[in-house]
């Protein structure tokens, strides 16, 4: 068997894979949270509650209304961005005009209270989702076998990266929603409701958040602190990405997880440490981030 | 000179409300339950061993002596400094003499240091780490429900004994995690198994696949968790969605409760072997402690950690009552005079090291067709006596025990 | 006898409460709001008085807690070597962090700040010394100067008391000096101050290393009150709760910061009993504080003092 520093080559591909899997997750939260500040200038600390519950909604959709995981899909990014309009339209309109900490601060806040309210009625240990029965079983790859439920995870996160990326940089719409955010009163002077287009990308970046939780039920407990253990990690991702950049936001995603991925097979101790090396690595020398414009 | 009358007033206000506050009434007996109320182990202790110690209060009458008996509770959130902070407080400014459940080593050992400095009395249900009938074992302090000896003990031998030769360890990597590995590896190597490997996670983590695949590549016959809570949760839930039971591999979970159980679905936990110290469906003694319990739990049954804090309040009880005292030491002694015969330890016993011995049960997780009904998860496979299931006194590190 | 101003008396009196408070309300919660309020005292210079929000002020507390522990314990240390074996690791782990963070602003300053916590986290984790999950326990409070013993209550909370009022007499100092103008000057228009001819770097270089030996100050008291060193000390969400007290509070003032602290001490100290409730009270709070009180309890009352002749 070939061996690439002790570790068999076929060993190394699958955790490659997995941390492909894993970056996909990571691709599709800070996405999300990507948008939100480069369009909103808001540092969105409650992104991760917001994924959670997402998950939760679709738990309970299955267990109070019968609705199944593909109409979750559906369904639940719209009720969670509901939500997060609401915020949006109640709270955060009023730190648009202040420094980025009093955003960062409100999410913050915001968090822990939706973090809170959930384990004060759910408890910790978790809810079981199952994985849908269309997506169940798996391919023997012969390095590995993929659950076949993970690869559509990966497929499913391309789409929407991909989507959301053409969506706001090659569609009006998201030329009226750049501009709208880069100057509001020459975007508002031609006509165009800016506070709805605002409202309506943070309504985004939540069903984006949110989708990933619906997507993370069946393979991840759903937890009330699924959110708060992966929000500082997607946090370096949109960091080293470059924070006001969509493209980056993915790319960095999927490359982190990878990176994730190889530690956890030369040094398992460090892989939830390892993110926060790189980020100050690449804070030093790209101060903007990869992708990043200076501002 | 206004400011003279200012200081002056102050200070008398001041040390007036000091003084009531002084002297405290020792005039009842209070029991303090410290658990995780809304963390990792929230569902297997917290609010459960909470109303577990007040059921044992109940069904004790209320009143000792003609004195009566108050049960106080707090979250110490897994973290060691808010339980220190809690017993000290406890202890010192509100009259609680003895602390009950203490889930999570760091913070049973850092309770267990409070008590000792003070003379009180702590009783761990919830804790799993030898440690406290090792090291920092004390006079006062006692190891209820279970440890890593015994878990290591009752399910590596089982294993072992059912061909289960070759390991590979997915451990957390902390102390518990750690002790819960070399202990268990000890027992397999005796029982003339082998261990292919071992891999730590981070604790907490959520996702298991690269490790779990690590474990597959290893080849290992049976792959060990040497982790608790959610951790097990999620390693167990991921290796059936990578086919790993599948493929022929079978999980040892090392920790597991039936709110693991519970929450997993017979369909993904079926087939796997566990050491318990308590089963609700065994008798009719459990049964009925059981139904007691799931009325005031919202149906949940009780798990051994919850069974466990009942009877060690119960017994402490008996033993401040037969002592005609609250004062540590003296009830700690009269404890270990006491023999345990409730639901919970058919003939148990307090030993010098503070490890109370009863016996252990080695269960298996029945198949949805096996279950006739809602918690019907486990079916006993054997018993483990005492003897067999303890590390023996003579192998303690405790200072107290006489060698 | 030379006049009091209303100010001076605010003081004296604050000390005087303090000085007779231990025999009213439980002194180890009073140490404990001592503790962070020393700590929320040094953030809040580098935030309120430089303008600069660090993410990662966590390393600080938590690491000098450890190394104050592991002097007292296992080297057997008096206490007042032991605070200064913590601070001067905290003051060299600040300049090496400093040098390196200072090189960037606003968010991504404290985003390395926070990278550079998460990595001492992680040493904190694996390192041998720590105990990893158990932390250290049972550190000896020794004997003050190997005269006055520590483990009386009493004797420690003075001992507490007396280093808290010198280290805010010594941040008022620092503040009010000529250096706490330049600061201040970097901090509400950085690029003048260089056009000035400021080496900018340099001041707030070292105003980070000062803010970095006072949150250390802060970490080894508490681990000799508490006699235990954990990892909850150098976790994120110490960062985040000391962020937490200081907006309470009020940033940039004196008072503020402290202030804040006992707030949410006490707050965690009753309502321990409740479970998750008290992570939706402090959610609330931020929430309130950010959207109604944003100067903080202080900033709030601040106007009401002026008016009354008694806060400068």
């Amino acid at each position: 068997m070939m061996t690439i520093l002790g570790i068999p080559v076929q060993a190394l591909f699958g955790q490659l894979l997995l941390g492909l899997i894993n970056g996909a997750f990571y691709a599709m939260l800070s996405l999300g949270l990507a948008l939100i500040f480069g369009l909103l200038n808001i540092v969105n600390f409650s992104h991760g509650a917001l994924y959670m519950m997402g998950a939760f909604v679709a738990w309970l959709l299955l267990n109070l209304c019968g609705m199944g995981y593909w109409t979750a899909l559906i369904v639940t990014p719209i009720v969670v961005a509901i939500f997060g309009m609401v915020i949006e339209r109640t709270m955060l309109r009023r730190l648009y005009k202040l420094d980025h900490l009093y955003g960062l601060l409100l999410t913050f806040g915001l968090a822990l209270i939706i973090e809170g309210v959930f384990r004060q009625l759910y408890g910790i240990s978790g809810m079981p989702y199952a994985v849908p029965k269309e997506l169940a079983g798996g391919w023997n790859l012969g390095f590995m076998f993929l659950p076949i439920y993970r690869g559509w995870v990966v497929g499913a996160s391309l789409v929407l990266c991909l989507g959301s990326w053409l969506l706001i940089e090659k569609t009006k719409l998201g030329a009226y929603l750049r501009a709208a955010t880069e100057n509001p009163a020459l975007v508002q002077a031609f006509g165009i409701n800016v506070p709805v287009m605002v409202t309506l990308t943070y309504g985004f970046g939540v069903a984006l958040a949110a989708i990933a939780g619906v997507l993370a039920a069946p393979i991840y407990s759903v937890n009330p602190q699924m959110g708060s253990n992966l929000i500082i990690v997607v946090f370096a991702v949109v960091v080293i990405g470059g924070m006001g950049s969509i493209l980056g936001a993915v790319i960095t995603g999927f490359m982190l997880g990878l990176v994730e991925g190889l530690t956890k097979v030369f040094y398992p101790e460090a892989a939830s440490t390892v993110i926060f090396v790189v980020m100050a690595i690449v804070l030093m020398i790209k101060p903007a981030g990869l992708f990043g414009k200076r501002s | 000179m206004i400011m003279k009358r200012l200081l002056l007033s102050a200070a008398a206000l001041a040390l007036s409300a000091g003084m009531a506050q002084a002297q405290y009434s020792d005039n009842k007996v209070k029991i303090g339950v410290l658990t995780d109320l809304s963390g990792t182990y929230s569902d297997l202790a917290g609010q459960g061993s909470v109303e577990a110690a007040k059921m044992a209060v109940e069904d004790f009458g209320g009143k000792l002596n003609g004195m009566p008996i108050e049960v106080v509770s707090a979250d110490h959130q897994n973290k060691a400094d808010i339980a220190s902070s809690t017993a000290r407080k406890w202890y010192e400014n509100e009259g609680v003499d003895a602390i009950f459940d203490l889930v999570t080593t760091a913070a049973a050992v850092a309770v267990r240091e409070v008590s000792r400095e003070k003379g009180k009395i702590d009783i761990n249900s919830g804790a799993a780490s030898t440690v406290l009938t090792n090291a920092q074992c004390s006079a006062t302090g006692f190891h209820w429900t279970y440890d890593t000896y015994a878990l290591a003990v009752g399910t590596g031998t089982a294993v072992v004994k059912q061909g289960g030769d070759t390991w590979f360890f997915l451990t957390a990597d902390y102390a518990f995690g750690q002790s819960l590995q070399a202990q268990t590896e000890r027992v397999v190597k005796a029982n003339g198994g082998k261990v292919l490997g071992a891999v730590n996670h981070p604790f907490p983590n959520s996702d298991f696949s690269s490790f779990l695949l690590q474990a597959q590549g290893s080849g290992a016959k049976i792959i060990g968790l040497a982790n608790a809570g959610s951790d097990t949760i999620n390693a167990i839930k991921q290796a059936k969605e990578f086919g790993i039971t599948q493929a022929g591999q079978k999980l040892a979970g090392l920790l597991v409760f039936i709110s693991d159980v519970n929450s997993l679905g017979l369909d993904t936990a079926q087939g796997m072997q566990l050491t318990t110290g308590f089963y609700w469906d065994m008798d009719d003694g459990t049964r009925a402690f059981a139904k007691r319990f799931g009325a005031r739990m919202k149906g949940k049954m009780p798990t051994m950690v919850q069974a466990g804090v009942y009877s060690s309040v119960m017994h402490y009880l008996k033993a401040v009552q037969a002592a005609k005292t609250d004062e540590g030491i003296k009830v700690a002694d009269k404890m270990r005079e006491l023999p345990i015969a409730d639901f919970f330890a058919k003939n148990g016993k307090l030993r010098a090291d503070g490890r109370m011995v009863h016996d252990m049960y080695l269960a298996e997780v029945k198949t949805p067709a096996e279950s006739k009904g809602p918690w019907d998860y486990y079916k006993i496979l054997r018993t483990i006596p005492a003897d067999e299931a303890f590390q023996p006194l003579a192998e303690s590190t405790c200072a107290l025990v006489k060698k | 006898m030379t006049r009091l101003t209303p100010q001076t008396t605010l003081v004296v009196v604050l000390i005087a409460l303090a000085l007779i408070a231990p025999f009213g309300i439980y002194p180890i919660f009073l140490m404990k709001g001592l503790c962070f309020g020393l700590f929320a005292a040094a953030f809040n210079l580098l935030l309120g008085y430089v303008g600069l929000l660090s993410f990662g002020h966590a390393m600080f507390f938590g690491f000098s807690a450890y190394v104050t522990a592991h002097a007292a314990k296992e080297w057997g240390l008096t206490p007042e070597l032991a605070i200064l074996a913590g601070v001067a690791t905290a003051a060299v782990l600040g300049a090496i962090t400093g040098w390196l963070a200072i090189r960037r602003s606003g968010i991504y300053f404290a985003m390395v700040t926070l990278a550079f916590s998460q990595m001492m986290y992680f040493v904190a984790v694996q390192a041998p010394f720590t105990h990893g999950e158990d932390g250290i326990q049972g550190v000896p409070r020794g004997h003050l100067l190997g005269l006055i013993d520590l483990n009386d209550t009493m004797a420690m909370y003075y001992f507490v008391l007396a280093v808290f009022v010198a280290a805010l007499l010594l941040i008022q100092r620092i503040v009010t000096s000529p250096f706490g103008q330049v600061l201040k000057a970097i901090r509400d228009n950085e690029p003048r101050a260089i056009s000035l001819g400021y080496q900018v770097d340099r001041y707030k270089l070292l105003a980070f290393v000062l803010s970095a030996a006072l949150a250390g100050l802060a970490g080894s008291l508490k681990a000799l009150v508490f006699q235990l060193a954990s990892l909850t000390d150098i976790h994120w969400h110490a960062s985040g709760e000391v962020v937490l007290m200081t907006l309470l509070g009020g940033v940039g003032t004196v008072f503020g910061p402290t202030t804040g602290a006992f707030l949410v001490v006490a707050i965690q100290n009753y309502l321990s009993e409740v479970g998750s409730w008290v992570t939706i009270i402090q959610g609330g709070i931020f929430v309130i504080c950010v959207l109604l009180f944003r100067s903080g309890m202080i900033g709030v009352l601040t106007p009401w003092l002026k008016r009354r002749g008694i806060t400068g």
